[in-house]
């Protein structure tokens, strides 16, 4: 499953990355394999998407969630 | 001073954005701060000195980064220097700011500088939010495990920053271990460079273990959820934003105008009291009309550039910019442009000078160039005079549908072709100007923060002071030659005019403030812009242009409202403010070719166009090569806006008339 089909609120596990350029700068600001992220908003727009991980909040566009590769956790 | 620069300890400030580094910075330096570049590339450097107990201290900061896998120019500066010991600005010790909210991810980059081999101090700042946030950070165990010094501070009021002083002075230990102790054996860079972060990551992770306890009582980030909920909102976020804009704008077009008018009734006033005080000759004319009034021009953007820097300021600070850039990214992504784009275009409505200047905060090289190509397609405040004076000149004050009047409807589409031809020209070279890096939008949602006013402050002097000694030095130039050139001729013109309008057949039948006025437009017939004007005639007659108006595009590439100063000369009208008399000149004026009126409705709107599209504005270009340190862009910038408005000017004439 990608990130890009993660809706508001639901937690997911990053498990891998296929855009190897983008997968480097997903990496450095920690979005590290086997991290949780929450998927906290989508802007008005519709794009970009804000998710939070390691303890702050990320935004990327739709687009570069699709190359983020996770597995979905329990939600509440 | 230069013997002692030896002896200067250099102290690189690192870390990574929104860690408070420039207000660490603004603290240990206070207001003894330089603007350079780094060696051998355009990008910015901050440095500041200051003294710890006797010894020369020069803090150099480094641009905000995540990482020594450098992506782009602004960030491949950090690696370069720490890796090149001869450089000029490789640091004795590194300053790490560490957003302590924010500790796993600012301890990527911190390890990977203490990997290099350089002594390292790491400052953990924000500590007071941390301290009501929901964990908590045993700091001992913490600077023991990296093997590096750590102090806690809170930048923001100064906690802690006196002990973090004394240490830097202090002899520093080269870091004892690497974090990443074993080198990965991959001859992909990129492979390896991916795997080594996740050990990276890994390693802190580890440590983090053994230091950083979950908190009960913690109340987390939910404030800036909620603030979010209301300023990502689809329709009050949106609201907000256009208020925001509104301010903005207003603050730059109408409250600055109070001390622009001061600025330039100081000027004319010491201008005049040089003229009346100094030996009348040629340096006292060149001292006052030409370097003076170049100056003058620099100083009177000082009001608008401080207004605009303080919201930027303040908008960046609390975190609210990065909220802009996530609502409006989707629709000007197809332009080419930046959420950040949407500040500098529309200040560009009331200024294009510090509109540009503040297209810094767009990260994207290629985003930043497209939004200053095309900001001064923005109808500035500098064109209205222009287009009062021509509107009125041709267009009838009649009520259109009954209630809209037909000279403010114009003015208004004016208003919105600029706009158009911005987002028009935004697209297109889009598609022609070649992405340095590619555009990446994944970005940091800071928390909301009170805005600390001393970097505010800090910012708007550092704004001002890269526009009044980089631009400025331009400007003065630039408007010295344009002085020169209406004021001067070739030969014995001007001793000539003289003579001929101080003879007794003139003074017979006019008064002294008539000769003046007579011998003023004589003189700038005759003087170089004059006859640049002449000379320009045949390429300009197409757009309706004569050679009048020749002068004026000369002398207006000052500013574009010098065109109705040099209209009023031309047409002999002592006071420019009075633009009823301009008008009148201008509507009797008969084109003698055609018998008919010089000013038709073709030849105003012609004009209008023209200024429109046109880069009529030294000071514009000397911003744009500034921020850009290249007169590539504002050389290719002047060319296009130049055949855009040509060409323009050329189809309204020509269908028109």
């Amino acid at each position: 499953m990608k990130l890009s089909e993660l809706k508001p609120g639901q937690t997911a596990i990053i498990k891998d990355f296929s855009d190897d350029d983008l997968s480097l700068r997903f990496l450095e600001m920690g979005c590290v394999p086997g991290e949780e992220i929450l998927l906290e908003r989508i802007a008005p727009l519709g794009d970009p998407i804000a998710i939070r991980v390691s303890g702050y909040s990320l935004c990327l566009r739709f687009s570069e969630a699709e190359s983020i590769l996770i597995s979905t956790t329990e939600n509440k | 001073m230069a013997a002692g620069t030896e002896k200067t300890l250099k102290i690189a400030l690192a870390g990574n954005p929104n860690s408070g580094k420039s207000t660490l910075f603004n603290i240990l330096t206070g207001l003894n701060q330089k603007i350079g570049n780094f060696p051998g590339v355009t990008v910015d450097k901050k440095s500041g000195f200051a003294k710890i107990k006797n010894i020369a201290v020069e803090f150099i900061d480094f641009p905000g980064s995540y990482s020594l896998n450098a992506l782009s120019e602004d960030e491949k500066v950090l690696p370069d220097v720490l890796h090149d010991k001869n450089n000029s600005v490789h640091p004795y010790v590194v300053l790490y700011v560490a957003d302590a909210t924010n500790i796993r991810r600012s301890l990527f980059l911190c390890t990977q500088i203490m990997d290099t081999g350089i002594p390292v101090i790491l400052v953990l700042n924000m500590i007071d939010l941390l301290e009501k946030s929901d964990e908590a950070i045993d700091v001992a165990k913490l600077a023991e495990e990296l093997g590096i010094k750590i102090f806690a501070v809170t930048a923001r009021d100064a906690k802690g920053i006196e002990e973090l002083k004394l240490a830097l002075i202090e002899p520093l230990e080269l870091p004892k271990k690497k974090i990443l102790s074993e080198e990965t054996n991959e001859p992909d860079k990129a492979k390896k460079q991916r795997t080594e972060t996740i050990q990276r990551y890994k390693a802190i992770g580890e440590i983090l273990k053994k230091t950083v306890a979950k908190k009960e009582s913690g109340v987390g980030s939910s404030v800036t959820k909620k603030i979010d909920d209301i300023l990502t909102h689809r329709i009050y976020g949106f609201l907000i934003f256009f208020a925001v804009l509104f301010l903005v704008f207003q603050s730059i077009f109408s409250w600055s105008a109070y001390p622009m008018e001061l600025i330039e009734q100081l000027f004319s006033a010491g201008e005049e009291f040089l003229l009346n005080h100094l030996p009348a000759g040629m340096l006292t004319k060149l001292l006052v009309n030409g370097i003076l009034a170049g100056i003058s021009g620099v100083v009177v953007f000082i009001p608008q550039i401080a207004l605009l820097f303080a919201f930027i300021g303040i908008l960046e600070d609390t975190g609210y910019m990065a909220r802009v850039s996530f609502i409006t990214d989707r629709l000007l992504r197809k332009f080419g442009l930046n959420g950040r784009s949407v500040i500098p275009l529309i200040s560009g409505v009331a200024c294009a000078v510090p509109a540009i200047m503040a297209t810094r905060t767009i990260p994207n090289w290629k985003e930043r160039i497209i939004t200053i190509m095309v900001t001064p397609l923005m109808s500035c405040s500098a064109r209205l005079p222009v287009y009062t004076l021509l509107i009125s000149l041709v267009v009838p004050s009649e009520k259109v549908f009954g209630f809209l009047n037909l000279q403010g409807v114009i003015l208004m589409a004016l208003y919105m072709i600029g706009f158009i031809a911005a987002i028009l020209t935004a697209l297109l070279m889009k598609f022609i100007i070649k992405a340095r890096e590619r555009s990446f939008f994944i970005m940091e949602l800071p928390v909301y923060r009170a805005p600390r006013w001393s970097s505010v402050g800090l910012g708007i002097i550092e704004k001002v002071k890269v526009f009044v000694f980089e631009a400025g030095k331009v400007i003065v130039a630039i408007s010295i030659v344009l002085w020169v050139l209406s004021s001067h001729a070739p030969g014995d013109r001007f001793q000539k005019i003289e003579e001929q309008f101080r003879s007794p057949e003139f003074s017979q039948h006019h008064t002294p403030e008539e000769l003046d006025k007579l011998i003023a437009t004589e003189k700038l017939e005759q003087s170089y812009a004059g006859i640049m004007g002449h000379f320009m005639e045949p390429a300009i007659r197409p757009l309706g242009f004569d050679w009048k108006i020749g002068i004026a595009l000369v002398t207006s590439f000052a500013a574009r409202e010098v065109f109705v100063g040099t209209m009023a000369t031309i047409y002999s009208v002592g006071d420019e403010n009075n633009t009823m008399s301009i008008r009148e000149k201008m509507q009797a004026e008969i084109n003698p070719e055609t018998g008919e009126k010089r000013y038709s409705t073709a030849v105003a709107f012609s004009l209008m166009i023209f200024y429109a599209f046109a880069m009529q504005c030294m000071s514009t270009i000397a911003i744009v090569y500034s921020e850009t340190k290249s007169w590539k862009w504002p050389l290719l910038q002047f060319a296009y806006m130049s055949f855009l408005a040509y060409f323009s000017a050329l189809m309204v004439y020509q269908l028109m008339k």
